[in-house]
């Protein structure tokens, strides 16, 4: 009995120490240091972009292995984000968009503080202040900028003898000739609750170019939306549209890829949307991609005719990771050449990059080419509200539905609006509210 | 003797500190607090103190005051579908019919199956123009000379959507309704049936004045159960019509969602102490109610 107790508890020693000595000769015999890196992105837009970045960064860095995980866009991946920082579970790196909805994310306490990284310098000044507070930089650009205005079939528009309207009135004319020849003249897509919002979000330019300071008026509670009538015109629009029948008749259960599978085929002429669209269009009706351009929407000013521009999406990395190097070597690459090479690949860029001499190759699309050329002259782009101001309400897409649908009218809309704006600068506990 | 009887009465109660302890900690402290909060705006961060400002933006708002009108709505409508219907079924399958077993199965099935798929599979069939059932609707009325694409179900922008989730709803839950009515039939002894048999009676007169008052304690659970369920149902309404078009569908668990979503998280807070005392308030009344008429039958 004791004989076998003495040896058996000689071999658990022997053993206990092997395994012992084990994890501590490990290291030593494999130098280099392998590590994982978890990326969230959304699973529309940028999911090409972060893949082929993916892709590219492992082949740069085979010790490094990435997995990139998708969440959905528009609110549910608002909610998703900030719960995962608010609970300490984010991934460590992540998409999400800058400017308003950055503000949202309490920077100074989730994120990790990339104002003194070295790539800091190649990144155009217009784009810093939307991934800031209080002067530090949070985030890097991701993609190219994007222009927000009326997607359109020109092979319907050459059909039909049609010119690129310029004021709103003209655009009106257009789609009531649209209309007689049996075509749907605007697409919605109110399914897809973020799709509504692009009538009132893109004529940030004719707003702009009506009240100079209407950014900074709006941000320190001095003007209300319904109360200014630049401001209101978008909210008019869908109702004015809604009212004269222009939208197809299924517009309440239209999602987005049907919205662009009428606008691709030639079922419908116009269709309210941001250029990242042109990727979907490209990958999934490759062959009439080239019918489909951009114009800006129009205002009631021929002479001052301008495209809004949206800000590409930021990566950022949360205090709460345990890769920072990694993380910080993903960021790099991703706003370095070889990360812009990856991006070009993925995805034909739409637009200009916020990066200092970032190339773009590859076969252009029609709605870039459109888009690029709002940037030849001087002061015919805008920001969008939501990079100029830190307060964007989270329900306009909900309103903008109402409104399209005949719920609400314009004016009520917009008070609503306002309301949720209200709200939202509360929360953000901004002065003046 | 008085040892002995002391020993016999701690053992009991002992037993009941572990539950107790989870739901003063998971349950009571919780509320407790939320009760604190819904009085604050809180950030994931900090929070300040508002006083009753929540409470008054949930009432000033449309978005928000239209949850009660819908979840009342969407209560009593599929309470009151799922106590007729289910006294109905229950009858049926306590009859003389040879099917019993497979049948009553039939009727269950939709309670255990996943409110998320069946509301997902719902809005396909109900789309107003590649769904099924108005695909259905179209032919028959084509087949009659009417032309018409069949209702909006959950697209028309007035009441029709919540009544739409409603009906899915009862056909989710009708199952459970039966269950406990079948239980509360069982119950019932064999011999009233034969007596009044005896004395002339029909089947008509036989459910009318011997099932429906002998089925009453089933019939007041089911009330209470479903109602309690229709007052804070969520799931199947978010995965049908996300409370759209618009707000027309919220009710109040839903907007309390909306809130959370939007980052309003006091505001979100105060919809859940609203939706507490609501319950509350409706369920208390209608439950001593039903158990007066209970004793007095």
């Amino acid at each position: 009995m004791t004989f076998l107790k003495r040896r058996t508890t000689r071999l658990v020693a022997v053993a206990l120490s092997a395994i012992f000595a084990a994890t501590f000769a490990a290291p030593a015999v494999h130098a280099a240091t392998t590590d994982t890196l978890s990326v969230l992105t959304d699973s529309e837009g940028n999911k090409a972009i972060i893949d082929g970045i993916a892709a590219a960064f492992m082949k740069a860095n085979p010790s490094i292995t990435v997995t990139v995980e998708y969440r959905p866009g528009g609110a549910d991946g608002d909610n998703i984000t900030k719960t995962r920082l608010a609970t300490g579970t984010m991934n460590d790196v992540f998409l999400y968009n800058s400017g308003s909805l950055f503000q949202a994310l309490n920077a100074p306490k989730n994120l990790v503080d990339l104002t003194n990284e070295p790539w800091q310098s190649t990144v155009l000044s217009s784009f810093k202040p939307t991934v800031s507070v209080g002067g530090r930089v949070y985030g890097a650009p991701l993609g190219t900028a994007m222009g927000g205005g009326i997607l359109y079939n020109k092979a319907i528009y050459a059909k039909l003898g049609l010119k690129v309207p310029l004021t709103w009135a003209q655009f009106m004319s257009n789609n009531a000739k649209i209309k007689k020849a049996h075509l749907i003249p605007v697409i919605q897509s109110y399914k897809d609750t973020w799709t509504s919002q692009l009538f009132v979000l893109a004529d940030e330019f004719n707003v702009q170019a009506a009240v100079k300071n209407f950014p900074a008026l709006y941000t320190a509670n001095k003007a209300k939306i319904a109360k200014t009538p630049a401001a209101m015109a978008g909210f008019n629009h869908l109702q004015d549209l809604y009212k004269a029948g222009m939208f197809n008749k299924d517009f309440a259960s239209t999602n987005f890829d049907k919205a662009l599978n009428y606008l691709a085929t030639g079922k419908g002429a116009h269709y309210p949307m941001l250029t990242f669209a042109a990727a979907n269009i490209i990958a999934t009706y490759p062959e009439l991609a080239n019918n489909i351009g951009l114009f800006a929407q129009p205002g009631n000013n021929a002479k001052s005719n301008g495209l809004t521009v949206w800000m590409p999406p930021a990566v950022y990395i949360p205090k709460t990771t345990t890769h920072l190097a990694s993380a910080k070597a993903f960021v790099a690459f991703a706003v370095s050449p070889a990360g812009i090479a990856a991006s070009n690949a993925a995805m034909a860029p739409g637009g200009p990059y916020l990066i200092k001499g970032a190339k773009l190759t590859g076969q252009l699309s029609v709605i870039a080419t459109d888009m690029l050329s709002y940037f030849n002259a001087d002061g015919k782009t805008a920001p969008a509200l939501e990079y100029v101001s830190p307060v964007k309400g989270p329900n306009l897409e909900k309103f903008c539905v109402e409104v399209g649908s005949g719920i609400k009218t314009a004016k009520q809309g917009a008070a609503a609006y306002d309301l949720d704006v209200q709200k939202e600068a509360q929360q953000l506990n901004l002065p003046g509210w | 003797m008085a040892k002995a009887k002391k020993l016999k009465s701690f053992y009991p109660t002992s037993l009941m500190y572990p539950a107790g302890a989870f739901y003063f900690v998971l349950f009571l402290v919780p509320t407790a607090v939320s009760f604190f909060f819904s009085l604050t705006r809180w950030t994931l961060f900090d929070w300040k103190f508002i006083g009753f400002a929540n409470f008054i933006n949930y009432f000033k708002e449309q978005e928000l005051r239209i949850g009660f009108v819908n979840t009342l709505l969407y209560a009593v409508f599929t309470s009151g579908l799922k106590v007729i219907i289910g006294l109905y079924l229950a009858n049926f399958l306590t009859s003389k019919i040879r099917t019993k077993g497979l049948l009553r199965s039939v009727v269950f099935f939709p309670v255990l199956v996943s409110t998320i798929g069946v509301g997902f599979t719902f809005s396909a069939l109900m789309d107003p123009y590649a769904g099924m059932i108005n695909k259905g609707i179209t032919f028959v009325a084509h087949l009659v000379g009417i032309t018409t694409s069949g209702p909006g179900w959950l697209t028309d922008p007035n009441f029709l959507p919540l009544l739409s989730v409603g009906l899915v709803d009862v056909w989710k839950g009708v199952g459970l309704a039966t269950l406990i009515y079948i239980a509360g039939l069982a119950s019932i002894p064999k011999d009233y049936y034969e007596a009044s048999a005896m004395d002339g009676a029909n089947s008509h007169k036989q459910f009318w004045h011997i099932t429906v008052p002998l089925v009453r304690p089933a019939m007041f659970s089911v009330i209470i159960l479903s109602f309690i369920g229709g007052l804070r149902s969520f799931d199947l309404i978010w995965a049908m019509t996300n409370g759209g078009p618009g707000f027309l569908s919220d009710v109040i668990s839903s907007i309390n969602y909306k809130q959370y979503q939007a980052g309003f998280y006091g505001l979100a807070t105060a919809g859940n102490v609203i939706l507490f005392i609501l319950v509350t308030a409706l369920v208390f009344p209608l439950s001593r109610f039903l158990s007066k008429r209970e004793v007095s039958a």
